[in-house]
């Protein structure tokens, strides 16, 4: 029979929207749906998950070794806990690419990363090669699979749902060779850039910090993400946290613009799922205009504040 | 302090790699080869330990057939003291390739191990963490800044929040991303002195058992490409699109 567990990501008390995903592709496999929360105070992050259409059951494993989200500490729990399910799914975050695979090795078999659509219970696609091929890879036997699953390609599962919750005690051995120190973060206060609807990324064409101010306003016009292609990054306009691509952030908003950005490869697989592509650029031959829906020829230093003040 | 460094020969990363009309695989013939960018970065990172004289001997490590040797000899041209081949003549998936590693790592007994946070032709990043589990050792994925103190490591962490530190004790595995350094140049006087350095071959069955859990790649196919859109010729007319689109 199959049955699911997904390893909740969550931070400050909120439910990433990453794992409602992990339960939609949990649905297009089908079979019975858990969610694993390891925190040490999970029950408002267990009640979210409880609330997730098509969920049946929440884990809720309160430890003080589950305070920060350490792969030393998760996995080898995760992996105690996998017994007696089919299938354990994880986000294809930062989070789940560091804890998934060293649970996958603790149980002995090899993980099908970043899932983008499910052929059969047991045969998936995914990307390889930076997005520019697709392979359906399947699992032989009939023995655990353990997967991560491509944020991008999936709608998050809705509300609605009235799963039990469930106190479970750690009965793994921890170590003791790996300590959190801090968590630095440099983002702004605006919409998560993994989860707005829209997003505005800015490029080299920005050609300083302060002008991302310009990126900046527009985004909190219209209540959106901001990013960055990845020479903004290395330019040092924006921190890396805010860099869209293949070495940063995959995304799917569902409008995404893209302003200054020429459209290197690196960038365009990290928007290729995005609903609708805005490029504005100067140069009428930019690659990004390839990919785009809507295209403008124009410098970004006017046509922004044109927008600005259109949208008034 | 030892440092053992796992590169991978991959498709250069400049090559835009297309997949053949029958669904086989990818075009590789005649492609441009090199090693892994995120394990050039790795192997950076243990030469610069070497250098601030906290480690006295790197080695470089790659799975696959005779023709690895090549991007082997490029990690000495680099600096590394010595490398080892892994004869094996298909791909490893990571759990193989991790058991192998193991083995290596095992004989070896390194203070650090790096490689890079994925391979960017299957881009499954498995390999590190797998490793990592096995050993029964710290991992600390995605460095961003590695700083060694006596027998731990501090290391700075890209992750999705931010940058996230933790202390590591060593030995434990560091797989490595972008911005953690820049990799050198490999210079000519070096090639030729790389000729002379070690290369040991050791066959992958006498690492570690057969590969029973892989997966099994059915079907390659290109992604979906995106349609060409419209140009609109100014804001009054972007702002009109997205109206009659229903996104403003």
């Amino acid at each position: 029979m199959t049955k699911i567990l997904i390893l909740a990501e969550h931070a400050n008390g909120q439910l990433n929207p990453s794992t409602a995903k992990c339960v939609s592709c949990a649905a297009a496999i089908g079979g019975d749906v858990h969610i694993a929360v390891f925190s040490d105070q999970g029950a408002t992050v267990a009640q979210q998950a409880a609330g997730l259409a098509g969920v049946s059951k929440v884990l809720q494993l309160d430890h003080q070794d589950f305070a920060q989200p350490l792969a030393a500490m998760i996995a080898p729990e995760l992996a105690a806990q996998a017994d007696g399910y089919s299938h354990v799914l994880a986000p294809s975050t930062m989070f789940g690419k560091d804890v998934l695979p060293r649970a996958a090795a603790l149980l002995g078999v090899n993980q099908v990363s970043d899932i983008m659509s499910v052929n059969s219970g047991r045969s998936f696609k995914r990307p390889v090669y930076a997005g520019n091929a697709i392979v359906d890879v399947s699992v032989p036997g009939d023995g655990l699979i353990v997967a991560t699953v491509r944020t991008a390609s999936w709608a998050a599962a809705g509300e609605g749902g009235n799963a039990e919750v469930e106190q479970v005690s750690a009965q793994s051995e921890r170590p003791s060779h790996t300590r959190f120190v801090e968590l630095q973060t440099e983002g702004g206060d605006g919409p998560d850039l993994q989860t707005a609807n829209i997003v505005i990324s800015g490029g080299r064409a920005l050609a300083s910090e302060e002008n991302f101010e310009l990126i900046y306003a527009l985004a909190r016009k219209l209540k959106a993400g901001v990013g960055a292609s990845r020479a903004a990054v290395d330019a040092g306009y924006v921190p890396n946290d805010m860099q869209v691509g293949q070495t940063g952030k995959i995304i799917s908003p569902e409008l995404y613009f893209a302003f200054g950005i020429s459209g290197a490869i690196q960038h365009v697989t990290g928007i290729k799922d995005a609903g609708t592509i805005v490029a504005v650029n100067k140069d009428a031959d930019a690659p990004i205009f390839e990919i785009a829906d809507i295209g403008l020829v124009g410098d970004l230093f006017q046509v922004i504040p044109e927008l600005e003040q259109a949208l008034s | 302090m030892k440092v053992l460094v796992f590169i991978k020969r991959v498709v250069d990363y400049n090559v835009r790699v297309k997949v053949r009309p029958d669904g086989s695989g990818v075009d590789t013939a005649g492609v441009k080869m090199s090693i892994n960018p995120f394990d050039e970065i790795a192997l950076e990172e243990a030469l610069q330990m070497r250098e601030a004289g906290k480690a006295e001997e790197v080695v470089v490590v790659s799975a696959g057939g005779n023709e690895c040797q090549q991007q082997l000899r490029t990690g000495l041209a680099m600096g590394a003291d010595r490398a080892i081949q892994i004869d094996t003549a298909g791909a490893l998936q990571p759990l193989t390739a991790a058991r192998a590693f193991l083995a290596l790592v095992q004989q070896e007994q390194p203070g650090i191990v790096l490689m890079g946070k994925q391979a960017i032709d299957d881009d499954n990043n498995q390999t590190g963490q797998m490793l990592a589990a096995l050993w029964g050792r710290p991992q600390a994925t995605n460095a961003a800044e590695v700083v060694l103190n006596g027998d731990s490591a501090r290391v700075t962490r890209e992750v999705d929040a931010g940058l996230e530190v933790l202390d590591v004790d060593l030995p434990a595995v560091i797989t490595t991303d972008l911005r953690l350094n820049t990799p050198r140049f490999v210079k000519l006087p070096d090639i030729m002195k790389a000729k002379k350095k070690p290369l040991d071959v050791v066959a992958l069955d006498d690492l570690t058992g057969s590969s029973e859990a892989d997966l099994q790649i059915d079907q390659w196919s290109p992604p979906a490409q995106r349609s060409k859109g419209i140009m609109v010729d100014d804001v009054a007319g972007l702002v009109t699109e997205l109206k009659s689109r229903g996104l403003l």
